[in-house]
């Protein structure tokens, strides 16, 4: 029977993802290569931002990136909750650092080309201010994970912090648009909109997401490992020391 | 349950802390801000509600680790989890008795301090409206904070880390009400929002506060 909850066993994971790696990480790194090599040297320069537009290629998929890790932890926390699956508590917790570098290279990014662009470094723009929040609540679940010695109570104390602050980083999201008005666009890449980025700038832009993917994909599976080896080896410790 | 709530507003007033505390500390928020920003009442008077909320926020959040805190070194709190009262109705008067000893008090003596700040005849009314519909969500909102770090040796930074985000909501809404309110404009959106910001947090984060309790005392 071919079930997903198979892969919760940690050695069934382990093993699984130990024969997946390194073709995810390759393929992360060949995306990522061929993606910002041709974003930022085969693609023209926009005519009215000039060569500066080709920082979408680390912004976007970033941003992108920084929402969708977040969603990820949510689900994740809620099968931890649900049907108490270490790997799925762990998976969470390696997520989380990696979202917040996720929305680090954001902010930067996005700072780095409104200074040219808006001619402000910052500005408390609903989309701006909501990302810089968003990273306020990595750094509150990292710090709860970091904070508490129980691994078991760790884990649901922060699933627990994760749906709560899911909803009211939505809930903040929608309440910044109502506090300011903002300089940044729309969405420009939206599934169902007749208006979009320009081709030229299109296909590099769709590889650079992917290899942003594949790339968490990887970083992920590598950072559970790592957690789940690191428990083990506690409890072997801990066992010698009673032996 | 009304035992428990006057236990708890007892304990809060005669243990000291808590209720003069948080006063004290909101009227040296107030005193500071002329120092840093500058005497000129035009100025103070246009940041007063947000100066205000601020100081309400920062109030509150002070007194936010004693509500488990005393209750879990001396065992009560065990007690409580194991006593007929659901756990969620114990969190929920809890946080009643927080709101009574701390935002009260705050909210009462507002317009004296929005005096200091020279805020407008026309400011006082929404000010303390919205603070008092805005702190409730700020009170359970700070419990479900401070029933997650119950535990930890020193929880309060922590504490004011992971809570502060999720005030957010409540204090645009709240500003934005007694902005609106001191400027003459209408403050319908911005009230209904912050009442059902309340509203909804005091329905449903209790039974979060509860559950992440329950894990606490495992």
């Amino acid at each position: 029977m071919a079930s997903i909850w198979r892969y919760a066993n940690p050695r069934k994971f382990i093993e699984t993802t130990d024969r997946v790696l390194p073709w995810v990480s390759t393929a992360a790194l060949a995306a990522l290569v061929a993606g910002l090599a041709w974003g930022f040297f085969f693609t023209p320069d926009d005519y009215r931002q000039g060569s500066t537009v080709k920082i979408i290629y680390l912004h976007v998929p970033a941003a992108l990136m920084a929402i969708n890790i977040w969603i990820m932890m949510l689900v994740a926390s809620l099968v931890w909750i649900v049907r108490r699956h270490h790997v799925s508590a762990l998976a969470a917790r390696a997520a989380a650092p990696v979202g917040a570098v996720m929305t680090v290279i954001a902010l930067v990014t996005g700072a780095i080309w409104g200074q040219p662009m808006w001619g402000t470094w910052w500005a408390w723009d609903p989309r701006l201010t909501s990302f810089l929040i968003l990273f306020l609540f990595y750094l509150g679940y990292m710090a709860l994970w970091a904070a508490i010695e129980n691994d078991d109570t760790a884990a649901d104390l922060t699933s627990v912090l994760c749906l709560v602050g899911s909803v009211f980083a939505l809930l903040s999201r929608y309440a910044v648009n109502f506090w300011n008005q903002g300089l940044h666009q729309g969405a420009s890449l939206s599934l169902d909109k007749e208006e979009h980025v320009a081709d030229v700038f299109y296909y590099p832009l769709l590889l650079c997401i992917a290899g942003f993917v594949l790339l968490f994909i990887a970083l992920v599976f590598l950072r559970t490992q790592t957690e789940i080896r690191a428990r083990r080896m506690r409890a072997l410790q801990a066992r010698e020391r009673l032996g | 349950m009304i035992a428990l709530l006057g236990r708890d507003m007892r304990l809060a007033v005669r243990a000291g802390g808590g209720f003069g505390l948080g006063l004290a500390f909101f009227l040296i928020v107030v005193t500071l801000v002329p120092f840093g920003v500058g005497p000129q009442s035009a100025l103070l008077a246009r940041i007063a509600p947000g100066i205000l909320w601020l100081g309400a926020l920062l109030a509150c959040l002070l007194s936010l680790d004693r509500i488990f805190a005393l209750d879990w070194e001396d065992g009560s709190l065990d007690l409580l989890a194991t006593s007929p009262l659901p756990l969620e109705a114990a969190v929920s008067i809890k946080a009643l008795a927080h709101w009574l000893t701390s935002a009260v008090p705050l909210i009462v003596a507002a317009p004296l301090f929005a005096l200091l700040l020279s805020l407008p005849q026309a400011g006082y009314v929404p000010l303390v409206a919205s603070l008092a519909l805005g702190t409730p969500a700020l009170g359970v909102i700070g419990t479900f904070g401070a029933a997650l770090t119950v535990g930890l040796k020193r929880g309060g930074l922590l504490l004011s880390l992971l809570v502060l985000p999720l005030y957010v909501p409540t204090l645009i809404f709240g500003a934005e009400m007694a902005r609106r309110g001191t400027e003459g404009l209408d403050t319908t959106t911005p009230m209904l929002m912050l009442a059902g910001i309340s509203f909804g947090v005091i329905a449903v984060l209790p039974f979060a506060s509860a559950a992440v309790l329950r894990v606490n005392l495992r």
